[in-house]
This record gives structure tokens, sequence and C-alpha cells, in this order.
């Protein structure tokens, strides 16, 4: 495929990988052994399924974050969509439906006779009302801004004429995220590998806060092996000559302002609110809503749901690996009572998640390279 | 004669007239004859089929027996690169054939569903009739049910199978060793990137093409090196992840396959890119995973890339000593576990 | 027959997933074609400003999300390159 084959070549993996040796061979004589925050849940799965872990400097550790959107979702937010699944056809994406809410999830309500279909893309749900006037269609909008903007475009699309389409919406900001985390005590992150195309929506220039004195190296990376592995160089480098900036080596795609026409039709439909971060807590203006006017698209308001917190699984110990102060094998359920057939987190369950990457990916990796 | 040719036209008059199956197609009386006497004795009305015993009488095969049986589900009943007729034999046979049996005998059952268009079931008979022709097998026995409209999706068929045991194969995961060499037959995973873009129905222009389609010539070309041919399977649902899993559990071995040697054609990783799949887990359904000895290698190899459905075939992993466990060597240059997949990733894909 | 939505893959939908396609015809409405491949799908363009054919963007559930700038991806692919020859030349392996 072009423009995704030559990010994956051997050859120049290995140029990378002993790059980054020597990188940290220059930290091991500073006494640096650097903690890797990837923010996207699809970093995660990427870094997993390419073996990323295993070329790595035994003294650099990565450390998943908070940037899986299925693994941040309240089981209250599973509940609304099982109650709209009751009075309305509900499209999700396929990685929601197997996530446990208070009681039951997607999938064992769907056994039960709830109307719930997973879908590649959100167009699937507004195709659906269309060509069902008198079916209520509602479509689960949950994503970082990498989904926002679709979900945005959906909305324009829905405004006018589509009176029987809505969402149940559980819209989350990847840098609100990113502030609450570095002002955590209990969290200890040296650098950010910046996620790569919700960067392409808000655009490399919305990290200036967190880099800078007293700040981190943050570096905007793609999702192709070496784009990760030159990411990390690039984050091995500043770290070695005591830096801490925004770089974007994912030039290709990200742009500073990032993609303005976006932003714009973001802001005319949704505005922030204090979101809950399932197993974070309250994150202040870190959640996008539909705007008060649209409320007729917003199912919350249209079927007189209401997304409480729900109740979260004991023992579950989703928030500590969220916030990167926990490894999936730290956690006591890991494996054990929590498989992804048997999910009890939704770290578990999503793809994308910390521990269902460790647990399909990652079994066999060397004891001690991330402890 | 000329009067029961007439009756007979009359009948097929009917169905063309109605279009589509009516539950009393099912009913066993006159219409269920007009179906089985328009659409399936034209097809399949010779040799033990011939006069539609209750029970077919086959000849003795004169050694072991292989049998297996399978349903198919399939959606859409027509997909780029096969259909549902197709498909169920292809998937008989080949479990009969990596096996190392040469099929002989098929069942077919029918269940249909009432409204059922009469043009798609004659599409999916003959082709049914063709793949079965291709592989030489007969369709002895068989079997039509029509159920009430929504009761099922279109078209369901279950297929059984009997082969002849094949000499000289031994085959089984206990045979494999380390060192032994995994093959495949050819791009993995074009069956059930082929069904799931004919779902999404925003997919469209060339894309993947199902790979459904038998394996016997195949298995037949490998029967020179059966001595060193340890195991065989079609990796069907749950891809190469499944089969590799299954065969080295509660093995002492493990398998190390190589990401750089893994064949798949241009659309179907263009398509499992998109939509986030893992070509491992995704289903073929006319490809061989065959596990042998060493030096059967290049043998093998080069017997299959003498054959049309063989030409891409490579080698793509060894067998190590490291017990039950799958890995990855991959293009970064690391490693990582190949695990089975998990829940129904692709539903309905046979 | 019974209505056919929903039999769909569960596993997919990763949720921040995107891969570069080429514009292949670009139509009002905010509606597009692109191809990658031997795929041709129909795509949202709405979040793209003056999109033109020819064009490669990103593809993130059916709805093309930036364009890719095509001379940074040749820069970047130049330095790889470069990188990946260093590797293969006698004098790094010593």
């Amino acid at each position: 495929m072009k423009y995704v084959d030559a990010f994956r070549d051997p050859a120049a993996s290995r140029a990378v990988v002993s790059e980054l040796a020597s990188l940290a061979g220059k930290l091991r004589e500073s006494g640096i052994r650097p903690a890797i925050m990837e923010v996207c849940g699809t970093h995660t799965m990427a870094i997993a399924r390419n073996g990323i872990r295993d070329v790595l400097p035994p003294e650099v550790s990565l450390i998943s974050g908070p940037g899986c959107p299925v693994c941040v979702t309240e089981p209250g937010y599973i509940d609304a969509a099982i109650l709209a699944a009751t009075r309305a056809t509900v499209f999700t994406f396929g990685d929601m439906l197997n996530v446990p809410g208070s009681e039951d999830s997607l999938a064992t309500a769907r056994a039960a006779g709830a109307d719930v279909h997973p879908c590649y893309s959100p167009s699937a749900a507004l195709d659906f009302a269309r060509a069902n006037p008198a079916r209520e269609t509602v479509f689960l909008a949950i994503g970082f801004e990498t989904t926002i903007a679709p979900v945005a475009a959906l909305a324009a699309a829905a405004e006018n004429g589509l009176p029987n389409f809505s969402m149940l919406t559980a819209l989350k900001l990847v840098p609100p995220a990113l502030a609450a985390l570095v002002s955590d005590p209990a969290v200890h992150i040296d650098a950010f590998l910046c996620p790569a195309h919700v960067s392409a929506i808000i655009g490399s220039d919305a990290y200036a806060p967190f880099a800078g004195p007293g700040g981190r190296p943050c570096v905007i990376a793609g999702f192709e092996p070496l784009d990760i592995l030159y990411g990390i160089r690039c984050i091995l480098a500043q770290l070695a000559d005591g830096q801490a900036f925004v770089e974007n080596e994912y030039a290709r795609v990200v742009k500073p302002e990032g993609n303005v026409k976006a932003q714009n039709l973001i802001s005319r439909y949704m505005e922030p609110y204090d979101a809950a971060w399932r197993g974070i807590g309250v994150i202040p203006a870190s959640g996008l809503r539909l705007r008060k006017q649209y409320g007729a698209m917003d199912a919350e308001s249209r079927f007189g749901i209401r997304v409480e917190p729900g109740t979260p699984p004991t023992g579950c110990r989703c928030g500590d690996v969220l916030k990167g102060i926990l490894n999936p094998p730290g956690c006591p359920l890991f494996d054990g009572r929590c498989t992804p057939e048997n999910p009890v987190g939704p770290c578990m369950v999503s793809s994308e998640g910390a521990c269902a990457a460790w647990h399909s990916y990652r079994r066999i990796a060397p004891a001690g390279k991330d402890a | 004669m000329a009067l029961v040719q007439a009756h007979c036209a009359r009948r097929e008059g009917r169905l063309k007239e109605h279009g589509q199956i009516l539950l009393a197609h099912g009913g066993g009386g006159r219409m269920s004859r007009s179906l089985i006497e328009a659409e399936i004795a034209p097809r399949f009305g010779k040799g033990p089929l011939k006069g539609f015993p209750d029970a077919a009488s086959l000849p003795d095969p004169d050694g072991p027996l292989v049998f297996t049986t399978d349903s198919f589900v399939v959606q859409p009943l027509e997909f780029p690169g096969g259909d549902i007729g197709k498909l169920a034999v292809h998937g008989t046979v080949n479990d009969i054939c990596v096996c190392g049996g040469k099929p002989l005998w098929l069942s077919v059952g029918l269940i249909l569903e009432e409204g059922l268009n009469i043009s798609l079931l004659r599409r999916i008979l003959d082709s049914l009739a063709a793949a079965a022709d291709e592989c030489g097998v007969t369709v002895v026995t068989g079997d039509t049910k029509v159920v009430a409209r929504g009761q099922c999706d279109g078209l369901y068929i279950n297929t059984s199978g009997i082969g002849r045991a094949l000499p000289g194969f031994s085959l089984g995961p206990e045979m494999i060793r380390p060192g032994d060499a995994v093959l495949a037959s050819g791009p993995l995973g074009d069956h059930g990137m082929a069904v799931l873009c004919a779902r999404e129905a925003v997919l469209s222009g060339t894309g993947p093409m199902s790979d459904t389609g038998p394996v016997h010539r195949l298995v037949a070309a490998a029967a020179d090196m059966a001595g060193a041919v340890r195991f065989m399977r079609d990796p069907t649902r749950g891809g190469v992840a499944a089969v590799v899993n299954e065969a080295v559990h509660g093995t002492p071995c493990g398998v190390a396959l190589d990401e750089q040697n893994i064949p798949v054609s241009p659309a179907t990783r263009s398509a499992a890119e998109l939509l986030g799949l893992d070509i491992l887990h995704v289903a073929s359904e006319g490809r061989i995973l065959l596990f042998c000895a060493p030096e059967a290698c290049d043998p093998i190899l080069t017997a299959w890339k003498a054959i049309p459905e063989g030409r891409n075939a490579c080698r793509m992993g060894t067998v190590t000593a490291d017990a039950g466990s799958v890995l990855l060597n991959t293009l970064a240059g690391g490693r990582r576990l190949v695990d089975m997949p998990q829940g129904e990733l692709l539903p309905r894909i046979c | 027959m019974a209505q056919r939505i929903g039999v769909s893959a569960e596993g997919h939908g990763k949720m921040c997933l995107a891969v570069p396609m080429e514009l292949t015809d670009v139509r009002t409405g905010g509606r597009g074609t692109a191809r990658a491949d031997g795929i041709v799908r129909d795509v949202d363009i709405s979040l793209i400003d003056d999109p033109r054919t020819g064009e490669f963007v990103i593809v993130h559930a059916g709805f093309a999300i930036e364009r890719l700038d095509r001379a940074e991806a040749e820069a970047r692919i130049a330095l790889f390159e470069d990188m990946a020859r260093r590797v293969s030349t006698p004098e790094f392996a010593s």
C-alpha cells in the first residue's frame, strides 16, 4: 500500500533500533531510565502487534495511557445504551459490544433481543435512518478527536431532514487528560508519545502546554512501526539533551494548527463539559456533548435517558492501568478472572486496551523490561 | 412420454410463475415434488441419486473411510469469487482432503426461506453442481426443507462428505517435530475479506476476491512426499492463528512465523488495514497450511507452484521446541504472540 | 427475507485507525471516492478543505479526516531509505 509499506521496512527498522541503543547508552551514563507514555490506544495496539517492546533498549519502558475510548467509557454509558436499544435501532463500533455495563453488555442485551448492530462507519447508522424513516436510530458516538470530527460531520448531515436519527455521546478530549495526568503526583512519566490521528485534528500546537521548561518531550508519531520507533528515538534524543519540546514526526499528516475545518464543525455542534473517565474520575472540560439547540439529535434528551456513572466491577484496577501507575499483570484480576473471553474491566475488552494488548501479544515478553 | 414432458414443463412454469420459494415447496406434496424434479433432478439426479431413494447405496470403497460434515450460513449468499453453493462443496471436500482423503460422495441438505428467489436458488445449485464436478465428488443423497419467512436468512446448506483415505499419509499434530517447515499454499485471508467487503455496502470496486476452491490437487501434489508430511489444515474460521495454535496445543512444539513471508494479496491487505483486522485471524477457503519435515519443503513447494492454485505457495514459518508458543517475527524486528482470535470476530463467514 | 443489517465484523472499529487512500472522485455534498490497492470505497470528504482528485487523504471510519502531504511523506521515506542503506554497508557492521 502506498505510504504504508515504506514505513514497515525491516532494514530501516534495524537502523533506527541501533540509534535507540546508542541513545539509551548515553542516558544510562546520566542515570536516566525513561518512562514513555503512549497516549493513544491505537499506538498501544500497534506497539504490541509489531513487537516494538522487544527491540527497545531494556531501560526504556513504554506505559499505555488513557487514549482508549472504550476503556474510559463509564459502565453507566453502557447501561444507557442498552436502554436506548430497547427503544431504537442502535449502531455501534464493534469494540463496544462486549464492554461490561453495570450488569449486562450490549452483546448480552442483543442476545436477549435488543436491536444492536456493529458497524465500521457511522455512516451506516445515517443510511439506515434514511432508509427507515419510521425507525428511531441511535449511533453510539464514543471516541476521541479522531472520531469526534466524523461525528460532527454526521450531525451536520443529520441536522436537516433526519428526525429519526440521534446520538448517545461519550466524546472525550486528549489534552485535558494529559493535563490531569501531569498534575497527578502518583504518575511518573518522562515523555509523551503523542497520538497520530487525534493530532491530525487538533494540531501539534495543542501539546505546547505540556512541553517547554519544566515540561516533557512531546513527540507526535504515526502508527506504522517505523514511525513509532523513530518517534521513540526522538524522545530519547530530547531526554539525552535535556530538552522538552513538541516535535512533529508525523508531518505528512499533522499540521501545527490541525484540521481547522474539522475544528470549526466540531465547535458548531458541540460544547465542552466536565466528563467522567472510567477509573480516573471527572476531568474538567474533558468531554464534548451536543449543544442544547441540537437536543433533538441527543439521544439522552430525546429518550429521557440519563448516563449515570454506573457500578464499576470490584477489584478491577483499569483506572491505575489507564494512568500508567500499574502494568496489566500487576492487576490481581489479570488473566485470572479477567480475560478477553470474560472481561471484567474495559481495558481487557477493547483490542486497544492495555490489558487486551498485553494478553494477546505479550505473554512472551522477557520479564523485567516493563517493570 | 410427451405427456410427462408437458406435465414437467407446466410444473417448471409454475415455479417460474411464482419466482420464489413458497412454504408449500417444503410440504412434501406436489409442490415439493415439482421443486425436486425441476431444480434438483436435472443437476444431481444421476448415479446413486437416480430415482431419489430414501438412502444412497454406495459401492465398497475398499479401505479406510474419511467422513465429515459442515454447515454453511454465509451472508451474502453470493460474494466476489464465489457463493454459498460452491463454498458448501469446498468446505466439506477440503476437510476430507487435508485429512489425507480423496473425496468421493457428498450429501446436500438445503434449508430454504419462504420467499427465496428461484433464479438465485438456480444459480447457487448450478454453482454447487459445477464445484462438485470439479472436485470429482458425486452428490449421492440430499434433503430440502422450507421454513417460514424470517426463520432463516435466505438459504442454509449442510453438506457431509465421504472419502477414501489415501495411502502414505500419516497425519496428526503429534507428528510435528521442531525444525519442521510450515507452508502456505497461497495468499491468506481472501475469503474472509471478500465476504466482509461485500457486506460493508459502501465498499465497492475490485476488492478482495474469495479464494473458495478445492485443495484436492494440492494434496495430490504433496502425496509424493506423503511420508514427510506431518499435518495439514485448511485455515478457515479463525485463520492461520487458530490453525497453528491448535496444531501445537498440548505438544512439545511451538511455531515461529515470519511476518515478511506471510502471503497476502494486495486488495485483501488493504481491506484488512482499512478495517483494522489482523490477517492471521481471517479465513481462507481454498488454502492449505502444511507442516512437513525440512527436506520435504522445497519438493512440495515446487510441486505446488506447478499448479494454478499453488503458484503463490511459500514457506512462512518453522516449528520450534518452545512448547505451545506461536510467535510472529515482525517486520520491525521484534517478536509477538500470535493468539487465538477472541470471540466471533467475523460472524457468518462460511 | 430477513432484514440484513448488522452482520458485520465485531472485532473491528479500532478507534483511531486510519489509512492513506487516493481520491479518485470528488462530488458535491461532501462525498467522494477513494482507492488503495484494489479497494475502492465511497468516503465522506466534508472535513477536508477544497479536496482534489489525485490527492491522498487519511480515511478513518469512512471519513477523510486530513490530507496527506506527499512531499513530507516522500521526504520521510527518503530518510528511512538512507538509514536502511547505512545499516547494510560493511563499515556499519564493524
